[in-house]
């Protein structure tokens, strides 16, 4: 029996845009009338560490998505994706960034970046995988800083509520003057998976 | 109307829908959103909102606020109230004013924190009522009913959100704003209740013991314990466990009982009722068996043939969540365990700690210091951004908020001869280092504290102090002067110095370690992310052709810094410290040039 219409979980890297990702859907999910619930990682770990929140669309438990749980991982960047896949739930999507950002643990030589293939070949193990370089997107939509927008859009295809309520909510979130950007990488992030 | 709100964003709803005239707090993961919440609103409410020194100073504030008769909250995170503890003790003798809250957010699993202490044991230990929340809308909720309560028992209320409620976000039904009245403030002098003499005390104590049972009367009313009866097995489960074992429940389809608590203490009656209709039952708690303690000593009289399981099933250490309850339960029922996932291809994952940001002056400071002092020196620190240094072997130790400076105190005075050299924050500083810094002074402790002045609480938000010249507020306020308390403290050398100008830093550090007395040394730059946020741009850096691979830069640790196999190269993170360029022996690293 399910205790949730869908299960999100997104990964990324402190300072990429994580949670206005998860505070969109969940102003959204409130516009739709439906109960939400999310998880943060504030604090120390966002000093360039790795990130993590949960949001689950018409839930009233826990904000918390159990391992193999999650109907959708979204990732921002690709280690991130093999490092909370044990979060995908069998048969789930899994929708990646391709473009690697760096830890210090390999800028410093002391770790290798594995290859991508390797990175997402667990995951097509586990569900389906729409891998694509959202970064680029973003850099094509006018700023590289809305490539978490351009994964917002791919995920809009997926969650169970509708384009215009999580347009409302992207409009509140993002001051105005960015909106016009904003709104050019959902688009392609939403063409991306189309 | 609902709302989207962070769990610390509906504790600050709830204060502000309970008329509170004072809210003082210093800054902690995860508690800090509260007071930024309220601060920018403050004036239009007519509330006074501040960042105080520390906790102690915080809650002594609130106290005040709420002997005068205006609603006051002091908010902190757990290990906050140790700092806060000794008002907190007399002041469930003392009682209170007005509604007086005291939050303090606990951190099962040290996602931010030194330790997880379990707030619960000081409610119990101070012998006052703990609210323990479950989603951000019972955090609101509990808000608002927790001045009341505090009222009715004239006592402080503690209201005790974790992690995953303070972090958390959902949907809130939020209510009426109170309209804004005169306010009806003025202390009342009443010596009895105020003043903590053995004479008044001795009376007071016996006072709050029989209040004991007031408490357990209030609380049996309260709707945040809710009793389903089912089968004769049950699971009685506190704060966010409760929605752990009710989504387990239902998961392995297990028509269990359910008791979900949301006050410590629980309130006796529910407890009789659930322990006469189950002959088994399991507590699920997060940390300290607090709630199953209770149920124990309860069953002794109400059931003493009861099968209790608790920490015997469900982990004493860390966070729980819906697996880890999950499988308890099945546990408790015969059911299989499920087993983690495992992933073996997480093996070639590289690991992403969290780092000091690229062009962080700490980084600086600290090669300076190494180079100064040599590594054989002892280098004790502290709380804040900088302890994520521990990389490069200038944090040695860790304990407390200003316990850098104590702590360098007992290793000179417990015999060790080697040069000693402790770091800790402005904010860390001037929360809990004068005291250690003065004690230095006073017992003619030989070492060097360095203060690393980045002129923010950068760790836990960028909050003000009162080195900044500002309030939590946003109102001018007089600068503290480091240099000028340090003095006054009886530090016996004082010199500040900029740690991106690297080389002038080592030869103060060396000044420093040479004096025979004690020295303090100011490291003085703005955190890379207000400078930023301020509009500072500085040129970024790259590396020439010259560069030998000798990976000395490298070894600095630079997040902007990366190794292409044979050489260095500088990534699009770089901020333009340009200390890399002063840390390179083959002189390869330039300014880009326009």
């Amino acid at each position: 029996m399910r205790s949730s219409d869908c299960d999100i979980v997104i990964a990324g890297v402190g300072g990429q845009g994580v949670i206005l990702i998860s505070d969109v859907i969940g102003r959204a999910a409130v516009k739709a009338g439906l109960p939400v619930r999310g998880a943060e990682t504030h604090g120390m770990a966002q000093r360039g560490g790795s990130v993590v929140n949960h949001t689950r669309i018409n839930c009233r438990y826990s904000p918390m998505v159990a391992e193999g749980g999650a109907d959708l991982l979204l990732a921002l960047e690709p280690v991130e994706a093999l490092r909370h896949a044990h979060f995908l739930a069998p048969g789930g999507t899994a929708l990646v960034n391709t473009a690697p950002v760096l830890p210090v643990t390999v800028t410093t030589g002391k770790f290798a970046y594995p290859p991508l293939e390797k990175v997402l070949s667990p995951l097509q193990r586990i569900g389906t995988v729409r891998a694509f370089n959202a970064t680029e997107l973003a850099a094509s939509a006018g700023t590289v800083q809305a490539m978490n927008v351009v994964m917002l859009g791919a995920l809009s295809r997926y969650i169970p509520i509708t384009e215009e309520a999580i347009l409302a909510a992207l409009a509140q979130v993002v001051p105005e003057k960015h909106l016009k950007v904003n709104l050019r990488a959902f688009e392609l992030g939403k063409a991306e998976v189309d | 109307m609902k709302e989207y709100l962070l769990g610390n964003a509906a504790i600050a709803r709830g204060i502000l829908e309970s008329g509170a005239g004072l809210v003082a707090g210093y800054p902690g993961t995860p508690s800090s959103e509260i007071i930024e919440t309220l601060s920018p609103l403050a004036g239009q409410r007519r509330m006074h909102v501040e960042w105080s020194v520390n906790e102690k100073v915080a809650l002594e504030v609130a106290i005040g606020a709420s002997w005068a008769n205006a609603r006051s909250v002091a908010t902190m995170k757990h290990v906050g109230l140790n700092v806060a503890s000794d008002p907190f003790m007399t002041l469930a003798y003392l009682g209170v004013g007005a509604g007086l809250v005291v939050i303090t957010a606990d951190d099962p699993y040290c996602h931010s924190s030194q330790n997880e202490q379990d707030s619960r044991r000081y409610a119990q230990f101070a012998g006052v009522p703990c609210l323990e929340p479950a989603d951000p809308q019972e955090a609101k909720d509990m808000t608002v009913y927790a001045f009341e309560l505090s009222e009715r028992l004239n006592l402080p209320v503690m209201l005790r959100p974790t992690t995953r409620v303070s972090h958390a976000r959902s949907d809130v039904e939020t209510g009426q704003l109170p309209a804004l009245a005169a306010s009806n403030a003025g202390f009342t002098r009443d010596p009895s209740c105020r003043v903590a003499l053995p004479v008044h005390v001795r009376p007071l104590h016996k006072r709050l013991i029989a209040k004991q049972e007031t408490i357990d009367k209030e609380l049996s009313s309260a709707p945040w314990n809710r009793l389903v009866c089912r089968a004769d097995t049950g699971i009685i489960a506190s704060g966010i466990s409760g929605l752990y074992a009710e989504e387990a429940l239902k998961d392995l389809e297990l028509d269990y009982s359910l008791l979900r608590i949301g006050t410590t203490p629980a309130p006796s009656g529910l407890l009789t009722e659930m322990l006469e209709h189950c002959r088994r039952i399991l507590v699920v708690e997060e940390l300290e068996p607090v709630l199953e303690d209770q149920v124990a000593l309860l069953a002794r009289k109400v059931r003493p043939d009861l099968d209790l399981h608790g920490k015997s099933l469900v982990p004493r250490a860390g966070e729980l969540d819906l697996g880890l309850v999950r499988n308890s339960i099945s546990a408790l029922a015969g059911l299989p365990a499920r087993e983690p996932i495992v992933i073996p291809e997480k093996d070639i994952l590289p690991p992403r700690p969290p780092a000091l940001c690229p062009g962080c002056s700490h980084r600086a400071t600290y090669q300076a210091m190494i180079k100064a002092f040599g590594k054989d020196a002892v280098f004790p620190s502290d709380i804040g951004c900088y302890t994520m240094g521990v990389g490069m072997g200038t944090v040695e130790t860790c304990l407390c908020m200003g316990a850098s400076i104590s702590v360098a105190t007992g290793i000179r005075f417990g015999g060790d001869e080697r040069p000693i050299c402790c770091t800790l924050g402005d904010s860390t500083f001037l929360h809990s280092g004068l005291t250690g810094l003065l004690n230095a002074a006073y017992n003619g402790a030989r070492l060097t504290v360095t203060i690393l002045d980045n002129s923010t609480t950068a760790m836990t938000g960028h909050q003000p102090h009162p080195g900044t010249g500002r309030t939590a507020t946003g109102q001018e306020s007089c600068p503290v002067s480091l240099e000028d308390v340090a003095r006054a403290l009886g530090a016996g050398l004082v010199e500040t110095v900029d740690p991106y100008d690297l080389d002038r830093a080592v030869e103060v550090f060396r000044k420093a370690r040479d004096f025979s007395g004690l020295s303090v040394v100011i490291a003085r730059q703005s955190c890379v992310i207000s400078a930023r946020r301020q509009g500072v741009r500085r040129q970024p850096l790259q590396v020439t052709d010259a560069c030998v691979g000798c990976q000395v830069c490298l070894n600095f640790g630079c997040p902007a810094i990366e190794w292409t196999g044979e050489t260095a190269s500088i990534n699009t993170l770089c901020t333009g410290c340009g200390v890399c360029a002063m840390v390179c022996p083959s002189g390869s690293i330039k300014e880009v040039v326009r």
